[in-house]
């Protein structure tokens, strides 16, 4: 609690880490604050395409475990605990967590966003039991199987893509009229036989006791039902920003993300937001990164000016 | 230094888990797995802080089908915590430390 840090950054992932690598290389003294993991949602992810610089792909994993090794190299210090409240102290923040309290004097919101849920009866009780919402993890255990991706965002047909390495079949079920993914996912999706999307239709019941056995899907335009036997459903319906603990303190938009100007400025000052959580910020590593950056060198150039 | 944190595997988990004296948690992880070795250091931690009063361990689920399959797992990384042989919780997905160590708990 005595020691006062020039920033704290809340969230380890890769807008966390990178904001990281960037002050603690210049010589602020960063601290890290992590709930869970280091590397966030993107390590959910197999295998990044677009991610500039690696042609052949990378993981993501191993992208964020080199990001974190680079920025603890320059000084920064990562703890482990969940911010709570952010309270204004004199000049300062104060950060408050499950294991402590924090000083800084400049913060760096980059909590990211978690799985959106879809919301009906049995998605809580069968999760691991069928219902799941990272192919990655436990596309392997549908080996052979028929299985259901709700949402065809990125995401989706992504792990849509990633399943047909082990299912037999895939039904993407998108309640919108169209496809929201890229348009070279879209085009591997529909070229595979194995995946077949249902388009303005929606999951309304899963069907199974002890574990998925089915699910039961409405068409929307003509609003008749339908039932399809399948032992997994993903769940890749969105994210929701983590910024529960923010709220009241900093201007959010709609969707609950932090709202930001072109310098990762949030409306209290000294306080900055990157990555996912922010407003407009399209989940991705790379803007996360990029949006990491800009907060750091906001919070270098606020230091500099402020004392 | 050695981990603290055991491996279980199809050959060693009635003696090592089920006839336990104490409670364990059985870690299910697959090497494809970004969550699993996300989570790694953090079962470290709660193996090293709960030392004599809990077992941990970890099962690889390719290598070990029966155990895997017996207990219905098909999901990873999946927590199993054991008491007198019988399961007691089961977490699926990705943990925080203090989730884990809630549940812990309130088995010791």
């Amino acid at each position: 609690m005595s020691d006062i840090n020039d920033v704290i950054i809340i969230g380890a992932g890769p807008a966390g880490l990178s904001s990281a690598i960037y002050t603690a290389r210049a010589r602020l003294k960063t601290l890290i604050l992590e709930k869970g993991v280091i590397g966030g949602q993107a390590i959910l992810t197999d295998r990044i395409e677009n991610y500039p610089g690696f042609p052949d792909g990378v993981i993501p994993f191993e992208l964020v475990e080199r990001m974190k090794n680079q920025a603890e190299k320059f000084g920064a210090e990562i703890k482990i605990d969940e911010a709570k409240k952010i309270e204004k102290r004199g000049k300062h923040w104060k950060i408050i967590g499950y294991n402590g309290e924090y000083l800084a004097k400049a913060i760096i919101v980059a909590t990211g966003s978690y799985y959106k849920k879809l919301g009906i009866s049995k998605e809580e009780e069968l999760t691991g039991k069928g219902i799941s919402y990272c192919a990655t993890c436990d596309g392997a255990f549908y080996t052979g199987k028929n299985v259901i991706v709700v949402g065809a965002g990125n995401t989706g047909i992504t792990e849509a893509l990633f399943l047909t390495k082990f299912c037999k079949k895939i039904y993407v079920i998108e309640i919108l009229k169209k496809m929201m993914a890229e348009k070279i996912l879209q085009e591997r999706a529909l070229r595979n036989e194995k995946i077949k999307i249902f388009l303005e239709a929606e999951l309304k019941e899963i069907i199974g006791k002890d574990r998925v056995e089915g699910a039961i899907i409405r068409d929307i335009s003509t609003g008749e039902s339908f039932e399809l036997k399948v032992d997994g459903i993903f769940i890749s319906i969105g994210m929701i920003p983590n910024t529960k603990f923010v709220e009241g303190l900093l201007e959010l938009d709609k969707q609950r993300r932090i709202k930001v100007n072109t310098e990762m400025k949030t409306s209290q000052q000294g306080i900055f937001a990157a990555g996912d959580v922010v407003s407009l910020c399209p989940n991705q590593i790379a803007t996360a990164v990029g949006s990491g950056v800009v907060a750091a060198l906001s919070v270098e150039k606020y230091l500099s000016e402020e004392i | 230094m050695v981990s603290e944190v055991k491996t279980f595997t199809d050959e060693n988990f009635e003696n090592e888990v089920l006839k336990a004296e104490i409670p364990v948690l059985v870690d299910f992880y697959a090497e494809w797995c970004g969550p699993c070795k996300a989570m790694a250091p953090i079962i470290e931690y709660i193996a090293k802080s709960y030392n004599e009063k809990l077992k941990v361990g970890k099962l690889n689920i390719e290598e070990n089908v029966s155990t895997t399959g017996k207990y219905g797992i098909r999901a990873v990384p999946t927590i199993l915590i054991f008491k007198e042989g019988k399961v007691q919780e089961m977490l699926v997905g990705l943990q925080s430390r203090e989730k884990i160590i809630e549940i812990v708990e309130k088995y010791l």
